[in-house]
Order: C-alpha cells, then structure tokens, then sequence
C-alpha cells in the first residue's frame, strides 16, 4: 500500500541547497508510485516565485523543474498562505504549476493549493512520512 | 507511566519509547555535516540508544553535507570524539546499512575506489562500512521503516 509521503519546503531557492537537494529527492522519489505532496512554507514559498534569474549569482536556475512536477504525478503542492502574505506575495507571484488529470480526457488542473497554516497542519497530520528540507 | 495515560491514545503510538515491547523499524535521514552542526552526534546517540533497547535500524541515509560524515580523510584532534570512526565500529557491531547519497556526495568530492575510477579521481576518501548509493534507497527508508527519523535541516 502506498504511503503518504510529504515534502516539506522551508527555505529559500539559493541560499543554501536544501531546495534543489529536496527536489532531486522528490522527482526519484516520484518513481517509486507513492502518494506525494510537496508543502511550501516560511522562506520556502519563495522557491516557486516566477521568472527567476540566476545570472546575476552564478548558479543554476532550478525553478523550470517546478513545472515538470505535474509530468511526474506530483500534483498536491500546498503553499502556506500567511507565509504569502507574511512576504508580501500572492499567488500572482508563483509560477502557474498544473497537471493533467487522466481520469478526466487530460483536463488541465492547478497543482497550487493555497491553505492556511491550520489548514497545512492538518495535512502534515494526515501523513505517514514527511521530510523537510 | 501515569502521565503517560493521560496523552491521547495517538501520542502513545508515535512515541518511539513507549512502544517499551515492540521492535521498532527506524530509518535515520542525516543532513548535516560532522562537527559543525550537533546533528550528526545526536543521530549517532540516537541510532545507539534506539540499538540498546533492541530496535532495528533499517539503513542510516547520509544526504546534503550529512555525507561528509563518511570521509575517512578526517583528523579531528585526539581528545574530541571521531565521529565517522563511531560510525564505522556501531556499523560494525550491528551491521548497520549506512548509505552516502551519490548525488550529494559527488557535489561534495566524496568518493569510493569504484566512483572515483568512473569518474577519473585520482583518490576515493569513503570510510570503512559506508557505501555509496542513490536517493531512492532513501525513499524505501521511509516505505519500509515504521518511522522516518531525520536529523539537521
């Protein structure tokens, strides 16, 4: 039986590697058929801001990858609202991430779930294994 | 124990030290390097305690700057304790699974003699009772286990 697998995202894109390191974990991760959610709280949120450019700091721009989550079966990605708004950001400001519902002829759907931080504690609850990063 | 009755029934089976009589299977995710940070020593007294009450210990993952707890290039000065060397023996003693994540560890020029033939290195640096594997056999630690338990980050 599947397991529900969750990771959690608290930092920012570049400053350190956890989110590049917690999104190789996730795309191996999502061969092995388990039921996954990506969560993105605190300085977290910040990794699925859009139009990100690396130039100026020398690294590589990861943030494309988000995108190809949805190819990858990983459709439940939670952001934290007050970690948002905390930050001066709404979801205007994050990339638009879908996926293709099977079951539905491939209709297009928002891999976003904005919910507020009683609402995130309640699906961290629902987990069997959550790994932050 | 009379506080114990008090918690929620749903506490009780999250604690791994009151399961007191049932074998738990643990899987322990360290991300932080030795010496730095005091992730690395508490997994280790953990992995250690958990041993002690007869638990099992499914594998022990090494992943971000956790897999430079494997180098056995390290000379930490006589008096302080040597924590891949700790590792080593516990790994020893219980034949521990202890896995380097090959992508962390190649950003981070750890190597063992057969990575380091692949890859042209003229050296490999893998301690003793360590082996160097991917990320899904950190997925399957958290599949397998009854509890994933990680430690720093």
């Amino acid at each position: 039986m599947a397991k529900k697998f969750m990771y959690m995202n608290t930092k920012a894109p570049y400053g350190s590697i956890y989110a590049l390191e917690s999104l190789e974990v996730v795309l191996i991760g999502a061969a092995f058929e388990q039921d996954v959610s990506l969560a993105f709280i605190g300085d977290g949120v910040y990794q699925l801001t859009k139009d990100q450019s690396t130039d100026g700091i020398g690294m590589k721009n990861f943030s494309p990858t988000y995108s190809a989550l949805g190819d990858y079966d990983v459709n439940k990605i939670y952001v934290e609202k007050e970690s948002l708004e905390e930050r001066g950001l709404s979801l205007d400001d994050l990339q638009h991430l879908t996926w293709e519902d099977e079951d539905e002829d491939w209709a297009e759907k928002d891999s976003i779930r904005l919910v507020s931080r009683a609402e995130l504690a309640d699906v961290i609850d629902d987990q069997d294994v959550v790994l932050s990063f | 124990m009379a506080r114990s009755s008090q918690q929620p029934e749903r506490l009780n089976s999250h604690s791994l030290l009151r399961q007191g009589y049932r074998i738990v299977k643990i899987g322990i995710q360290i991300n932080e390097g030795p010496y730095q940070h005091q992730a690395a020593d508490s997994a280790y007294q953990f992995a250690k305690a958990a041993l002690g009450k007869g638990h099992e210990i499914f594998r022990v993952f090494f992943y971000h700057d956790g897999v430079n707890n494997a180098t056995r290039l390290a000379v930490p000065p006589q008096d302080d304790r040597n924590i891949t060397q700790q590792w080593t023996e516990l790994q020893k003693e219980h034949n521990l699974d202890l896995v380097v994540c090959i992508a962390a560890a190649q950003r981070r020029g750890l190597m063992d003699e057969d990575e380091a033939k692949r890859q042209g290195k003229d050296a490999n640096n893998i301690a003793e009772g360590f082996r160097i594997s991917g990320l899904g056999q950190l997925i399957e630690a958290g599949i397998e286990c009854d509890r994933l338990v990680t430690f720093g980050a």
